[in-house]
Formats: C-alpha cells, sequence, structure tokens
C-alpha cells in the first residue's frame, strides 16, 4: 500500500516549512540521488515561459481535431457533426473546426503540435475528479494535493525557490490553484487589481511555529509578485479579442512582456470554457473555439512583438473529451481522450500520436487513450524545462517530440 | 493546570468549538480544565438543533435520471437538487452560528470531512441530508455506530461507486477507501493490509445498494457475492458487516482516528505517547469519540503553549469565529457560505473523498488575500452605520467596551493587550497597528495580521 506515500511526505514537508522553500532540497521520490542538475534555475531555461490553457468543462474533440474522412466519424455524430466542406483540412484524414481558421497560420508555419488521443488509464467521468488527476499527474485512484507544475519547480536539487522568481506562476481569472498547487503561485483577473490587493499582506521576518511561517512565506510571496508585476503597460500593436478569454490572453501577454530582465513568471495559467456542452452543442462549441483559435493568435502575435515567443510554450488541456456518440439533445456527454494543442516558436508543428480508433470504444462507449496525459507533462519537464521528468509524473513516462532539437 | 485563566478558557473554546464572545467564555474562567471539558464533552453529546429544518426536507422529489427523458430535464433537476443542497449548508451555517454546543458542529464537520461526500457526484439532496444527520447523531457518540451506517449510507454508496457492485464485477472503491481513509490508514501511517484484502472486501460489500426511487438503502441479493471471504485473516462468508467487525478488531483503527483528532484538536505533530493511551480508551470505551477526545483535551499538550497557535484556521474556522466573537447580526447566512466556499472550503462539496488536506494547504497566495479582503469588508463599516456591505453588523461600542476601548479613540496599552489576547491565539500580532487607528479601523487592521489565521 505505497500509492499514497508521496503524498503524504510531500504534504508533511509542506507543513513543515513555508511555501516555495518548502520541497527544495528534500528527497522527493528518489530525485535527491538521481542528481540530474536542474537547468531550471540556470540563464537556460530559467526565462521559460509555459502558458496553460485549460479548456473547462470538457473540450469535444471529435469537434475540434476532426477525423473527416472517417465514415465511422459521420454515423456517430449524424446532426452536430462538422461537414466534410467545412472542415480545415489539415491532411487527409484530419481537419480542424472552421472557428479555429486563426491558428491555420500557426499549423502552416510547423509552430503547432496537436497531440491527439490524450487520455490515461481507468478514465473517470467526473469533471472535478478527472481535472484533479490531470493537475496533480495521479493515477485514477490516487489522490494527491500537489499540482503536477509545483512539483516541476520544485523539482531541483539546487532549488528555484519563489525568490528567484517574481512568482512562481500566475493565474488568470482562476481561483483554484490546479496544476500550481503547493506552488508560490498568485492568482489575478487584472494584474492591476492584484498589484493594488497585494497591500493586504504583512509580510514579517518573525520566527514563530510551522504554521507561521507558512503564512509569512506566502505574505512575502505577495509582496514579491506584485512588485514583480508592477510596472508600466506595454502597448502592444496586436489587436486582442474581445470577450473574457481575450483579456485573459492580454493579461498573460503583459505579465510576459513585464518581465524582461527579471527572472519572471515561469508559468501562467489561463482558462476558457464552459465546454460541457451536454446541449445544444454546435453554437456553443463554434464560439467557444473561435474566442480559443483567436485568444491564442494573438498570443502568438504579441509575444512575437516583444521577442518571446520562442521562449513560451502554450498547452491546451481539459478534464476529458466528449462521448463519441452525440447525445439527443444536440450534445455530447462526458468522454475521455481528447486532442490537444502545443504552440510556441520552439515547437515542433505536427499530429504526434495516433488518433483513437472510432471504432473500438471502451466498455462506456469512450474512446480508448492513445498517449498518456503525464506523457505531454514528462515533455515539458524535461524538453522545457530539464527536469527530471520522472518525480513530476511519479513514474516513466515516453517524451513526445513536441519540441525542436 | 489547575483552573483556567480567560486565556486557557479561550484556548479550549476556540479549539473546541469557535472563537468565542467574551459574554460566552467567562463562565469558563476559574473553572478546572477537567470540569470545563466535561461541560464541553456533556453539552455535545446532548446538542438539539436550534434552526427549523429546511422546508425541502419534507417535500423533496428526485426521479432517478433514467427516468428523465431529456437533458434538459435531467439537468433542472440537477439544479434542484444542488439548491436544496445549498438550503442544508445555510441551515448548517447557522446552527455553527449560534449553537451553544460549538463542539458538536465541530464534530460533525470534522466527520463530514472525514467521511468526505460531495453532492457534486450524489446530486440527491435528501442523500446529503440523510448523511448529514448520521454524523450529527453520532458525532460525539459511537465511532463504531457511524461506520456501520456509512456503508449502508445512500450517499456514501453513490459518491463510492457501490450501487452496481457485483459479484461479477467488484467495484472496490468504498472497501479501498473504507481501509485507507475512513479506518485504518495507508501504509505510511501504519495501514497493515494488502490489496487482496481491499479486493475481498470489495465482494463482502456487492449488494449494498440504493432504491433508485425511494433513495433509501438497498440490499440487492442477486448483485451479492455469496462465497467466503478473508480479510485480515479472518474468513467466513462475509458482508459489509462482518467486514466492520473485522476492521473494528484492529488496534490501528483507533490509532488512525485518534490521530486524525489529534491533527484537530492539538497540533500538527502528534505525541505517540498521548495518541497510544487515547487509543486504547477509545477502543475499550467501544468507540466511543467523546472519551477519545477527553484524553487528548487532558493532555500536557493540548495545554501547552508551544501548541497554542499552531493550527491554522479553517476557512469556517475563521469566518463563524468572526461572526462569534463580534456576536455579529448576519442577514444573509449564504454570503458566509459562499465566502467559505471562496476560500476552499464548500461545504457538502469537498473536493475528493480524501476530504479538504487543510492545515498549511488552507492558504496560498490566492486564498490568504481573499481571506483578508474578506475581514477587510466584514469590518469595514461606515461612520454612520453598523453594517458592512456583506450585510453584517455588530455592536462596536460595546465590544470595544469590554476591553476598554471605544469607538471614537486609538485604545490605549492595555486595552490593546486585552484586544490582542482576545483575537490572537498567542496574544501577539506580528504588526503594530500603526498608531492614531481608531475604534473599529483597530479591529479591521488586527484581523489583516498572519497571526490571525492561526489558532
Amino acid at each position: 500500500m505505497q500509492r499514497r506515500h508521496f503524498l503524504d511526505h510531500s504534504a508533511k514537508i509542506m507543513l513543515a516549512s513555508h511555501a516555495g522553500i518548502g520541497l527544495l532540497g528534500m528527497p522527493l521520490a528518489g530525485l535527491a540521488q538521481s542528481g540530474t542538475a536542474s537547468t531550471f534555475a540556470k540563464s537556460a531555461t530559467r526565462d521559460r515561459v509555459l502558458i496553460l490553457v485549460e479548456l473547462k468543462g470538457g473540450n469535444d474533440s471529435l469537434n475540434t481535431v476532426i477525423p473527416y474522412a472517417n465514415p465511422i466519424y459521420a454515423q456517430l455524430r449524424p446532426t452536430i457533426g462538422i461537414k466534410q466542406d467545412e472542415v480545415l483540412r489539415i491532411d487527409s484524414q484530419q481537419g480542424l473546426h472552421p472557428s479555429l481558421a486563426p491558428l491555420l497560420p500557426v499549423w502552416e508555419k510547423n509552430e503547432l503540435a496537436i497531440v491527439q488521443g490524450v487520455g490515461y488509464p481507468d478514465p473517470n467521468l467526473s469533471h472535478f475528479r478527472s481535472i484533479d488527476i490531470w493537475n496533480t499527474a495521479s493515477k485514477s485512484k490516487e489522490y494527491l494535493s500537489d499540482g503536477w507544475v509545483a512539483r516541476a519547480l520544485h523539482t531541483s536539487p539546487q532549488g528555484t525557490s519563489g525568490k528567484d522568481f517574481t512568482s512562481e506562476g500566475v493565474l488568470v481569472g482562476i481561483n483554484e490553484q490546479g496544476p500550481l498547487a503547493g506552488a508560490d503561485a498568485v492568482s489575478l483577473r487584472q494584474t492591476e487589481t492584484f498589484v493594488n490587493q497585494s497591500r493586504l499582506a504583512m509580510p514579517s521576518e518573525l520566527v514563530g511555529n510551522a504554521s507561521l511561517q507558512h503564512i509569512l512565506g506566502v505574505e512575502r510571496a505577495i509582496v514579491e509578485a506584485a512588485n514583480g508585476l508592477r510596472g508600466e503597460k506595454y502597448s502592444f500593436k496586436t489587436e486582442f479579442p474581445n470577450g473574457g478569454f481575450g483579456q485573459s490572453v492580454q493579461a498573460a501577454a503583459q505579465i510576459v512582456a513585464g518581465q524582461r530582465g527579471k527572472a519572471g513568471v515561469p508559468v501562467i495559467v489561463l482558462s476558457l470554457g464552459s465546454f460541457d456542452t451536454h446541449i445544444n452543442q454546435p453554437g456553443n462549441h463554434a464560439n467557444l473555439l473561435k474566442q480559443l483559435g483567436e485568444g491564442l493568435a494573438a498570443l502568438r502575435g504579441a509575444l512575437q512583438e516583444v521577442g518571446a515567443w520562442d521562449r513560451t510554450l502554450v498547452m491546451t488541456y481539459s478534464e476529458f473529451g466528449r462521448r463519441a456518440r452525440q447525445n439527443q439533445s444536440n450534445g455530447t456527454d462526458h468522454g475521455t481522450a481528447a486532442s490537444h494543442f502545443v504552440m510556441g516558436g520552439a515547437v515542433r508543428g505536427g499530429l504526434i500520436g495516433k488518433a483513437p480508433d472510432l471504432s473500438r470504444l471502451d466498455s462506456s462507449q469512450n474512446l480508448v487513450y492513445t498517449t498518456d496525459f503525464r506523457q505531454m507533462q514528462a515533455t515539458v519537464a524535461k524538453g522545457w524545462w530539464g527536469v527530471n521528468p520522472e518525480a513530476v509524473v511519479r513514474g516513466q513516462f515516453d517524451q513526445l517530440p513536441l519540441l525542436r532539437a | 493546570m489547575q483552573f483556567l485563566n480567560e486565556s486557557d478558557a479561550r484556548h479550549l473554546l476556540v479549539r473546541t468549538g469557535f472563537t468565542p464572545s467574551q459574554t460566552e467564555l467567562l463562565p469558563f474562567v476559574g473553572m478546572s480544565a477537567e470540569a470545563a471539558i466535561d461541560r464541553i464533552l456533556q453539552g455535545s453529546r446532548q446538542n438539539k438543533t436550534q434552526q427549523p429544518i429546511p422546508s425541502f426536507v419534507s417535500s423533496s422529489t428526485f426521479t432517478p435520471q433514467g427516468q428523465l427523458k431529456t437533458q434538459e430535464e435531467r439537468q433542472e433537476q440537477r439544479r434542484v437538487q444542488i439548491l436544496e443542497g445549498v438550503e442544508i449548508k445555510q441551515w448548517w451555517l447557522w446552527e455553527m452560528l449560534t449553537t451553544t454546543n460549538p463542539l458538536a458542529e465541530r464534530m460533525t464537520l470534522f466527520w463530514h470531512n472525514h467521511f468526505a461526500t460531495s453532492q457534486q457526484k450524489v446530486v440527491r439532496s435528501m442523500a446529503m441530508w440523510n448523511q448529514h444527520q448520521l454524523l450529527r447523531t453520532n458525532a460525539m457518540g459511537s465511532f463504531a455506530v457511524m461506520l456501520r451506517g456509512i456503508v449502508r449510507d445512500p450517499a456514501m454508496l453513490i459518491y463510492l461507486d457501490n450501487i452496481n457492485s457485483s459479484w461479477q464485477s467488484p467495484n472496490e472503491n468504498l472497501a479501498r477507501e473504507l481501509f485507507e481513509l475512513f479506518t485504518l490508514g495507508e501504509a505510511s501511517t501504519g495501514g497493515d493490509y494488502t490489496e487482496q484484502d481491499i479486493k475481498e472486501s470489495a465482494r463482502a460489500l456487492t449488494g449494498y445498494s440504493v432504491d433508485g426511487d425511494t433513495g433509501a438503502f438497498m440490499f440487492r441479493p442477486r448483485l451479492r457475492d455469496p462465497g467466503s471471504k478473508r480479510i485480515l485473516g479472518s474468513s467466513g462468508l462475509l458482508d459489509g458487516e462482518g467486514v466492520i467487525d473485522i476492521i473494528l478488531k484492529q488496534p490501528q483503527t483507533a490509532r488512525y482516528i485518534v490521530t486524525k483528532l489529534w491533527l484537530e484538536f492539538v497540533s500538527p505533530l502528534p505525541n505517540a505517547t498521548v495518541v497510544a493511551k487515547a487509543a486504547d480508551v477509545f477502543r475499550q470505551s467501544g468507540y466511543d469519540v467523546s472519551a477519545a477526545l477527553r484524553v487528548l483535551l487532558l493532555s500536557d499538550d493540548f495545554w501547552a503553549t508551544s501548541n497554542r497557535g499552531s493550527l491554522i484556521k479553517s476557512p469556517i474556522d475563521l469566518l463563524v469565529g468572526v461572526a462569534r466573537q463580534f456576536q455579529f447580526a448576519i442577514s444573509q447566512p449564504d454570503v458566509l457560505v459562499n465566502r467559505s466556499a471562496g476560500l476552499g472550503q464548500n461545504l457538502l462539496m469537498p473536493p475528493n473523498v480524501k476530504g479538504w488536506p487543510g492545515g498549511a494547504l488552507w492558504i496560498n497566495a490566492t486564498t490568504l488575500l481573499e481571506r483578508k479582503r474578506t475581514t477587510e469588508q466584514i469590518f469595514s463599516i461606515g461612520n454612520n452605520m453598523n453594517a458592512s456591505s456583506l450585510g453584517m453588523s455588530f455592536d462596536r461600542e460595546r465590544f470595544l467596551n469590554q476591553y476598554g476601548a471605544t469607538v471614537e479613540r486609538e485604545p490605549d496599552a492595555i486595552a490593546k493587550q486585552k484586544l490582542a489576547s482576545a483575537m490572537f491565539a498567542t496574544a501577539q500580532p506580528s504588526h503594530a497597528v500603526p498608531a492614531g487607528t481608531v475604534g473599529s479601523a483597530y479591529i479591521r487592521a488586527l484581523t489583516l495580521d498572519p497571526v490571525f489565521q492561526l489558532k
């Protein structure tokens, strides 16, 4: 019965010391003896940015990256399927939803990778539970409290404490810490508001019990993040789309632009949705994908403007995809595997992995995953940050060819 | 310690309930620790709820999802059930705000966290209500009775997927959590069992299901695995009751529960000797929760200066504590329910079956700022009115007068020390309030201090 041992270990460390420094230098998951020197704290990767985009509610992947040439697709989706002549074809089998047209130039530049059939064994169909599994990189029946990104940030023998960064992460418009749970992350809607609210923080050099030390560590993290985020707004030439996601993208671009010359913010999390399209999916889904496509295209434009695109990796994720066969209400129910986007100046574009076999569904009539989501996370850990992926995803997962050599 | 001074009495009341008002505190000052503890334990065992039962309890209906034809109908039913769940939360919060036996509410919340079940999955509001009553009724009584109730509790059977568990394919969720979270704990905390024990227990629990129409417990003989099972060395034609019998014979069960009680009531670092002693008492009393708690509360560790202020307030501790200590009049309890959810503790919707991880994990940059924004708002009271923007009001003059302070003036040194003792577990803020701060602004400033998050 070892399956929760790790959690307990790290939870105790969390209790025993304050955030940010808490996990550093501790013998986590055998990493200490591996001797892998993290490059995270060194110049090569420390200015790299990961922007995670959560497609909240479970995105209908089959109508996002569409196996248009497969006759089974049309059978599964008699009324909500995207017509062959509307699909934006990217090869002889697959194409994008027409709302994703803004991503075509990115695809053509080979800066967009599409990872197909991403999921995990023994899938859970609950929104809450499944996003937990993704966020913590846990097994299906395992409950962890620290996020995979937090583990990556703290996976370094030398340490990259919160002190090295403006903030270990910023979540835009999201209250739960998600993949950053356990990190010195802050959440904000607008940078200005956060900086303003940071007046409430009361850091102190007082020494007290472990609980007080933890709180004081968080007080300091707020002040440091606010200091790093304060500053003049960059005037982008790029236009950001209207709406909540456009604003989030703009906030993210502002943070990256404002961090030049600083250790910066290594991780930004954005969210779009709800993609929980049980009813009348077509219009809603088209609108969401339009926001996604336009938002990501603007993000690219803005980060190119400030010369940060080559050091930025953008990655979508979602708790699950949706049921292969549409339901009676012109919608789709909770499903399993889904395709996800990875983009950036350093990305090797193309279709990655295998599309799930539409003729072989699982016992709940869901797609069978072909790529484990932890492969994506392990690839970010090793390929993007140069840290030992096993400590991050807690096991061995094959790397994906997402990045240019 | 022989007799309780104000600070001892406050420590006892904060830890066994919520931050007390001065009125609530004074009767305990001068009592012996033992008398005070026994009074609290006894009161909470006999607790009667204060508020009228939510109206939906007599009228709620639920149609099994499969019998609803359209997705729209299913979503509408879900919406109504969740709204009824909100009524339970508000009712419960009122109980916490008004109870004369706060330990009864604290322990009900403790068991809700221990047998964590979320309405997000269960949906049925009546199942949540009934589970809440099971926990409430036994919160200070027999853990054994509660545990037997839990394996037949419809909300739990739905939450942990036992309703369709059958001899052909036993679902291991309930069996696994029964061992790992509810009784023995995982290996790292002393649980000593195998995957095989879980598999066999899952077989024993087959047939424990729910009547879809009434929502009541239903034993389904056709799902049941009639064969012999071997669990933790005992064999027989065991059912769920049999599994519980075996679990309750394990000394580890008492140790595991008592350790959790320690973390809730005493400090983040259990003292193995005291835990062992309390576990023995717990087991020998037939799993009487109040007997175990009594040992912990009487221990030197509970009273040790080094353990005062060693725990972090949960969102409920913070909000209910502020409301009770300052004797706030509250016009909209839903505000507090929602704030608690925003701070990470959404009653009836714990994040997963492990419950709220709590402790240091309550506090991150987002929740800390949100906690401060909340108390700042609660205490931002206009000059001419007593109500804050959250619809909460309290008698500032009366509160301050208790400590020799007034609304118009900055408290003097003695009043400052009295206020600090009343508001901080360590009797000392980490920051001095800027000179010239008067009245409720002074209180507001104190609630922003990091030490205010400790209990």
